[in-house]
């Protein structure tokens, strides 16, 4: 060894995505990854719960003449208890975005050595 | 002048009257362009979330689920659920992004997306054609209340309408729109919830009868009638619904108003709440409808539901008020939506017509977007007057269909998909656009014949969004030579939170 050793200047990694960098490249896949997997999961359960409706009720007719409390359960899935699903997925839908962005945010942040 | 003559004018005036009330207290803070359009993006998500129920809960909402509801039954429901599901989409997929994009409509985003104008041209022509497409209904719905409540000609809602939009949208833009589109929403759900429970005890206290209709089978089953062919006109309206929403322009043009991309996450959650609150009432009017308003059903009239049943079923004066109540619920609705409308439609206008300049001359900012406003109103006012009316909800289910098959796949490809080029883009929306256009004229103009083909016509949405969708990947993928060079960085834009310090281009 004979030169004095090298020494890293502290950099943050935001850097790596303004400069377009490989590692940018990858830190900004992984968060559209990560989001769109999320969107992904919410519309699946959204397809397979509400989405499915038409299809239970077109294969098995006798849905239809079902009753809770006096009210056909068409009625009570598509006027009621739909709504609160919907909020339901919206809301988790939320909490993990925001999650996601944070330790993305985290990630660039922390300064490398 | 009949009792049931003077509660309607009151409701009206009184609506009309607070609507341009507080649009003029808005105009003293609404100083610059960017106040007019976007109402200079610092909107709070609770009062910002309230102005797009506000603005989002129109005619067809207000008027025609309940109608709906009553003359075909349960498969009609899906109409309010696809009008909220179609929010939990926005959010999921577009909502911050589109903020995040930062421009004003939907041609400048995506101009600045693919960097062409060729794309933005034809985004402006969608924006007015699905703008004034969603316009008429206002205008029809709006013809039918004043004929309810005040006994006027038809004419005299849509002019009313007409002269009260412009008047808001001129003076005060998008931040005085912001207040009186927030205090709509919460007039809207009084203006229902409160007859409903009114309404509800009358029920109750003649010993909760059952429905009067004479054929009563079908009406529990949440499927169109007719076996597949009822099967796919279902999946095709939940299609247009759950994706046309993100298209519509007076919905995206509302996200530019929030502070940031985590602020229009939260305040499309808190849309979410408030539209599930209020879609639950209208279809009991419906239900309340077959025992008490089987009439109006046979005659055609179902339009009218909401605005005759407390007159129907509470007697006097009580009566009197609480029709007087829903028809100043149901201005407000049109009020609210058409300024919307106007507003969107007017900005493009303005953007791309009027405020280019003519030879040597060129209109100032703020007078090329009142000048456009006026254009954006007029045109969809005069076509309202000479056309007879589709049904409201109808009407506005062709809207989403369009938005459905041009703007959905755009957004959903210029947010999430590199690949998307400027030849792609306008491939794809001529091909959703005009397949999912011959639906709706054909609609419009025969609308008679049944079977597949017919069927098919109808409810477009459910091929013409898959070939938007294979058009616009494909076309993409064989000119991928056209990808903007500045992609990238847009998705830096796009998906980043603003806390971060990046280049963003």
């Amino acid at each position: 060894m004979t030169g004095p050793p090298r020494r890293h200047t502290p950099r943050a990694r935001t850097g790596d995505i303004d400069d377009q960098t490989r590692l940018g490249t990858v830190y900004l896949e992984s968060l559209l990854r990560e989001q769109l997997r999320l969107a992904a999961r919410t519309i699946l359960v959204l397809v397979l719960s509400v989405g499915t409706l038409p299809l239970a009720f077109h294969l098995v007719p006798g849905l239809a003449g079902l009753q809770l409390l006096g009210i056909p359960l068409a009625w009570l899935l598509l006027g009621g208890a739909v709504y609160p699903l919907l909020v339901l997925l919206g809301w988790r839908y939320v909490r993990r975005a925001e999650r996601n962005e944070r330790d993305f945010a985290d990630l660039l942040g922390e300064i490398e050595q | 002048m009949t009792t049931e003559t003077v509660t309607g004018l009151v409701a009206v005036v009184l609506v009309t009257l607070t609507t341009l009330l507080i649009g003029t207290w808005g105009l003293r803070v609404s100083r610059t362009t960017s106040d007019f359009f976007v109402a200079s993006r610092s909107v709070r998500p609770a009062l910002n979330a309230s102005a797009i129920g506000g603005e989002y809960l129109s005619a067809a909402s207000f008027l025609g689920v309940a109608g709906l509801v009553l003359t075909f039954g349960a498969d009609m429901l899906w109409y309010p659920i696809g009008w909220t599901a179609g929010y939990l989409l926005l959010l999921v997929l577009v909502a911050a992004p589109l903020r995040r994009s930062g421009a004003y409509t939907l041609p400048d985003f995506a101009e600045a997306r693919l960097g062409s104008r060729r794309v933005r041209a034809t985004c402006s022509v969608m924006v007015v054609a699905i703008g004034w497409l969603y316009l008429l209904p206002q205008f029809h719905g709006a013809g039918i209340t004043i004929r309810a409540a005040i006994g006027a000609p038809t004419w005299v809602g849509p002019v009313i309408i007409g002269a009260v939009v412009l008047a808001n949208v001129t003076s005060g833009g998008m931040r005085s729109i912001t207040f009186v589109q927030a205090f709509q929403y919460w007039l809207k759900l009084t203006a229902l919830l409160l007859p409903l429970v009114v309404l509800l005890i009358v029920w109750a206290g003649d010993g909760a009868p059952g429905s009067r209709m004479a054929r009563d089978d079908s009406w529990s089953v949440p499927l169109a009638s007719g076996g597949s062919e009822g099967l796919y006109l279902t999946y095709s309206l939940i299609i247009a619904t759950f994706l046309g929403t993100m298209g519509l322009p007076h919905v995206v043009v509302r996200f530019y108003t929030n502070p940031d991309g985590r602020a229009a996450r939260r305040t499309t959650l808190v849309v979410l709440v408030l539209l599930g609150i209020f879609y639950v009432l209208p279809p009991v009017y419906g239900a309340l409808g077959r025992v008490y308003a089987v009439e109006l059903a046979a005659s055609g009239r179902s339009d009218v539901l909401v605005l005759e049943l407390p007159r129907l079923m509470v007697p006097g004066i009580g009566g009197e008020l609480l029709a007087g109540l829903v028809t100043a619920g149901a201005f407000a609705a049109f009020l609210s939506t058409s300024s919307g409308l106007a507003i969107a439609v007017a900005g493009v206008i303005s953007q791309d017509v009027t405020g280019k300049a003519f030879g040597h001359r060129r209109l100032s900012g703020i007078t090329a977007f009142r000048v456009a406003a006026v254009i954006a109103v007029v045109v969809p006012l005069a076509v309202a007057l000479a056309v007879p009316s589709v049904g409201v909800a109808r009407a506005v289910g062709l809207a989403f269909a369009v938005a459905a098959s041009t703007f959905c796949p755009l957004l959903l490809l210029g947010i999430w998909w590199r690949g998307l080029t400027d030849v792609g883009a306008v491939t794809g929306m001529l091909a959703g656009g005009l397949g999912s256009g011959a639906g709706v004229m054909w609609t419009l103009l025969d609308g008679s014949a049944t079977g597949w083909p017919a069927v098919l016509l109808e409810q477009p949405a459910a091929w013409s969004v898959p070939l938007a969708f294979v058009v616009m990947i494909g076309v993409s993928k064989a000119t991928a030579s056209r990808v903007p060079a500045h992609t990238r960085r847009f998705m830096v834009r796009l998906h980043t939170p603003e806390v971060l310090d990046l280049d963003r281009g």
